[in-house]
């Protein structure tokens, strides 16, 4: 997978990434789509293409249920979320909707730098700064999903969990 | 070796004996959803192909968060919820009943119980010794379906309460104090067990709040014991026969242990736009503040307004404060009612909003304006979540919210007491 990432800081919240007041819009994703992450930065929407990263800080996606945060961000075209650390329940719905989320230091990757991931090598590559990094291993359980995915076509495949 | 609360849940429920890291199936004694993220685990359920859900009278659609709705898309993402309710026999809780969370504690939570939510509080039946965590729409759509679901073991933390509040400080100043101890993210993943003799005098109103809240702290579960408490708190609701004792064994193995002497406390404060930037309110003097909030699933019980009436007994808002309070249930509104809470609350120049979510998620009643601030009495001040991101929220006890509204600036609330 190769993009550019778009830097965020520590604790990004699901209200950041689509908040409450367009809870309306939520039945339409499409639409709500052209919000994401518009209370952290509302020119990402615009700005993202296909294949780009999103990089976090800290504690990215805390904060509420909402499945249409990783949702959005996927529909958006990100390829994969990288972050210095993530919350549970985000996590556990990025990859239900087949959204990788990689864990590493990401201070070392500067907004707008081009990256390179591999993600059966566990390695993503700073192409603007030559840096090389690795991120921990997606746990098992999750990965089984991940492979699948998500978790809707995981289930309809093995009919059950099969961890 | 002994087991941690939630080891003990997860093994008794799966009927396997497992430990912190393992990965369990387990049955579901609940799944639920809300208006927000319930219309996506309808389609979700419906498009890949499922009917009915495996128990349909566990299974229920809750309308809290926009209710009654604002506008025609959520209008019409009730009707979604409603249709899905009549057809599969699954339950509807209607606009107008109260929030999720305050309904699963009144109504299902029990001891022992595993709950999942669609909403990241479902956390709070915690305090009732109920293993209950938030998760998304498809995972919660999965649990519709068959009737269970997966989790990673969680390692715990245990929280040891020791001493007595002070005069003017409650549970949510403790669950504050503890989230900026040890961070917003100071529990990821694992969970909040929380033990001692202040947890062994508390009342469930009180475990509530507090467990309400281990979900800003990042943890899946945030456990209560279950004890005399609680039965007596399933007998008021005529459930005594879903009493079981539950204790943590003594010789459990916990990742750390956090000591609290209680005694210590002074009412605190969440300071924008992060949960754990507290402060002490008696620092805060001076900031002003426009919405004073009273209610939610943190602290919308009856306990919470028979607090806020005594403050604000005999006395006015500031005319510069507007004073908004939701109960949490109909069930609190009619005691509020019953008990003359909700007139002085009225004569102090409060607004009483239906019971719900109400202002606390910012998708109707009460937005804030640019560069307002809102004291409240809920569980989460992130920018833009009361639908502004040009305002601020700070978060505290319901004590320190009444004594606020009075004011008009963040106030101690034993100063005007
Ligand atoms: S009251 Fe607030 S925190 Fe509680 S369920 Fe409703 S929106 Fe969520």
């Amino acid at each position: 997978m190769k993009g550019k990432a778009f830097k965020f800081g520590d604790n990004i919240s699901t209200d950041h990434i689509v908040p409450g007041r367009l809870a309306h819009l939520r039945s339409n994703l499409p639409e709500l789509a052209k919000h994401v992450l518009e209370d952290a930065d509302p020119t990402f929407a615009a700005r993202v293409k296909e294949g780009d990263f999103v990089v976090g800080g800290n504690n990215f996606g805390l904060g509420s249920s909402r499945e249409h945060a990783p949702l959005v961000i996927k529909m958006a075209g990100v390829s994969a979320v990288l972050a210095k650390s993530v919350a549970r329940i985000f996590f556990r719905n990025a990859i239900n909707r087949g959204l990788p989320v990689l864990i590493c230091d990401t201070d070392k990757i500067n907004d707008g730098d081009e990256l390179e991931v591999d993600l059966k090598e566990g390695t993503i590559i700073d192409i603007t700064n030559g840096n090389r990094l690795t991120f921990n291993k997606i746990p098992a359980a999750m990965l089984s999903i991940l492979d699948e995915g998500g978790l809707m076509p995981y289930i309809k495949k093995n009919g059950d969990f099969k961890m | 070796m002994g087991k941690t609360l939630a080891e003990k849940i997860l093994s008794l429920k799966s009927n396997t004996d497992v430990r912190a890291g393992d990965i369990v199936i387990s049955p579901v004694d609940l799944a639920f959803v809300q208006d927000t993220t319930g219309p996506l685990t309808v389609r979700e359920f419906l498009n890949n192909g499922f009917e009915k859900p495996a128990n349909p009278a566990k299974t229920v659609l809750f309308i809290d968060h926009a209710a009654p709705s604002p506008n025609n898309q959520l209008s019409t993402d009730h009707i979604t919820l409603r249709d899905f309710a009549e057809k599969t026999g699954c339950v509807l809780s209607d606009a107008g009943d109260g929030v999720c969370h305050q309904l699963v504690a009144e109504n299902i939570a029990a001891p022992g119980d595993v709950i999942v939510g669609a909403d990241s509080h479902t956390v709070t039946a915690g305090g009732t010794g109920a293993f209950a965590t938030g998760m998304g729409s498809s995972d919660v759509a999965v649990a519709m379906a068959l009737g269970k679901t997966w989790f990673r073991v969680p390692e715990t933390i245990r929280v040891v309460c020791s001493g007595k509040f002070q005069k003017h400080v409650y549970a949510k100043d403790l669950i504050l104090h503890l989230i900026g101890l040890i961070g917003a993210d100071g529990a990821t993943y694992k969970a909040l067990e929380f033990a001692g003799e202040t947890v062994d005098n508390m009342p469930i109103a009180d475990r509530l709040t507090i467990a309400n809240m281990a979900v800003e702290a990042g943890a899946k579960v945030g456990l209560f014991p279950s004890d005399e408490t609680t039965r007596n708190y399933l007998k008021a609701q005529g459930r005594e026969d879903k009493y079981q004792p539950l204790t943590a064994d003594s010789d459990a193995d916990y990742e750390r242990t956090v000591n609290i002497d209680v005694s210590e406390l002074e009412p605190t404060v969440s300071k924008p736009h992060t949960v754990d930037n507290t402060a002490l309110a008696k620092d805060l003097k001076g900031t002003k503040i426009q919405q004073v909030a009273i209610g939610t699933c943190t602290n919308g019980r009856i306990e919470d307004f028979e607090i806020a009436a005594s403050i604000l007994k005999g006395k006015k808002r500031h005319p510069a404060t507007r004073l908004l309070i939701t109960p949490a249930s109909r069930t609190i509104l009619k005691q509020m009612i019953k008990k003359g809470y909700a007139e002085t609350l009225l004569d102090a120049g409060a607004m009483i909003l239906p019971p719900g979510c109400g202002s606390c998620l910012g998708l109707h009643q009460g937005v804030l304006g640019d560069n307002e601030a809102c004291l409240s009495t809920a569980n989460r001040n992130f920018k833009g979540r009361m639908g502004n991101p040009n305002s601020f929220i700070y978060l505290a006890s319901p004590a320190t919210a009444a004594a606020t509204a009075i004011t008009g600036q963040i106030t101690d609330p034993r100063e005007v007491l």
